[in-house]
């Protein structure tokens, strides 16, 4: 029973994604949206504005800083939440 | 035809997507909807970073593979958004992982067994 | 819960290896303004030599070197090295993470400075990264007791 739905909900999400990809654009297209609005400004931009050499590690860590703070958070709290489930009271 | 040919990378990623979401619904085990979720999530960082492939564009840093040039031009460098972006997805999927492991030895110490039907008997009691 | 195997050949070749990968990290973290690399990458290789530790020894001997509380320190000194140049750049009369006002404390122009900064906070991330992956593994393997 159980896996005969999930059979038919797997095939229904399946020919729903493959709809949708009927509007993406094409695969290693230079003029999709993607490549088009932000990203030129950052890969002229990099190496007057900072000396790196590096754009994933100079948009990582000057340009999205904040982003790299929070995930520095996230994975700070993962790991308190974990000592804190499974440390036993002595 | 061409529509396959051509978007052939979105095919092998709904693939990945399709077996993370079977292990998810139709598997009765705990651990086994585990790893689906982790195919899942892996299935859609690897679909974002396809995004920013460029036909004959070399890797995001200036001066590396031969494309030394003076003046930069921005069709000759992949895309490095989706790059810098799926950075951080890959850290909170760690995080998950390790939570959602913990969760499985609690869940375990308590009721002895990690099916699924067993626990919702166990629960009814 | 971890089984202690005693390999000779194991134990013998992580005894050469360990340190070749903890300077591994250090190369990856240092390097990562002109390769692939930078604080995360530098700080899963560090977390793999412990984890190294754990798999050709036994367990007690991680134990041994890692308290809970100087695992709990190095999570909280990586964060608070990340926020605190934030807070250094406020205090020097920029914006939050701004790091082109560092130029002031370090001796080089605005646009090296930002080179600087981004160095000093890659080190915050490797620190926290390590200390939690190794966190984590020894809470999960050893099920909560950690005497």
């Amino acid at each position: 029973m159980r896996k005969i739905s999930g059979i038919l909900l797997t095939l229904i999400v399946g020919v729903l994604l493959v709809y949708g990809t009927f509007d993406l654009p094409k695969f290693a297209d230079p003029k999709q949206p993607a490549s088009i609005y932000l990203s030129p400004k950052y890969i002229e931009e990099i190496i007057n504005e900072t000396a790196v050499p590096n754009m994933v590690t100079a948009i990582l860590a000057d340009y999205r800083g904040y982003d790299t703070m929070f995930e520095t958070a996230v994975i700070f709290t993962a790991g308190l939440a974990v000592m804190m489930l499974l440390r036993r009271d002595k | 035809m061409e529509m396959i040919i051509d978007k052939f990378n979105y095919w092998c990623y709904i693939a990945l997507i399709l077996i993370g979401f079977y292990a998810m619904m139709a598997k009765g085990n705990l651990m086994k909807k585990l790893i689906g979720m982790n195919i899942f999530q892996w299935s859609i960082i690897l679909f974002f970073v396809s995004i920013s492939a460029k036909r004959g564009a070399t890797i995001p840093i200036l001066g590396g593979h031969g494309a030394v040039h003076d003046i930069i031009n921005s069709i000759e460098y992949v895309n490095p958004l989706p790059h810098v972006l799926m950075l951080t997805a890959i850290v909170v999927g760690v995080a998950t992982t390790g939570i959602a492991l913990t969760l499985l030895i609690i869940l375990y110490k308590k009721y002895g067994t990690l099916e699924e039907d067993e626990i919702i008997e166990e629960l009814k009691k | 819960m971890v089984q202690k195997i005693d390999d000779i050949i194991i134990q013998k070749t992580s005894r050469l290896m360990i340190p070749f990968m903890q300077l591994y990290s250090l190369y990856v973290l240092v390097h990562g303004h002109g390769s692939p690399g930078g604080g995360f990458q530098g700080g899963c290789v560090l977390a793999a030599s412990f984890i190294l530790m754990v798999f050709a020894f036994d367990i007690e001997f991680l134990k041994k070197k890692f308290s809970e509380r100087n695992l709990l320190l190095f999570c909280c000194i990586g964060v608070f090295i990340y926020v605190g140049t934030g807070f250094l750049c406020i205090l020097l009369g920029g914006k939050f993470l701004d790091y082109s006002f560092l130029s002031k404390i370090l001796p080089c122009t605005p646009i090296m400075a930002r080179y600087y900064g981004m160095a000093i906070i890659e080190t915050g991330v490797q620190i926290t990264v390590m200390a939690v992956m190794v966190s984590i593994l020894l809470d999960l393997a050893t099920v909560g007791n950690l005497e």
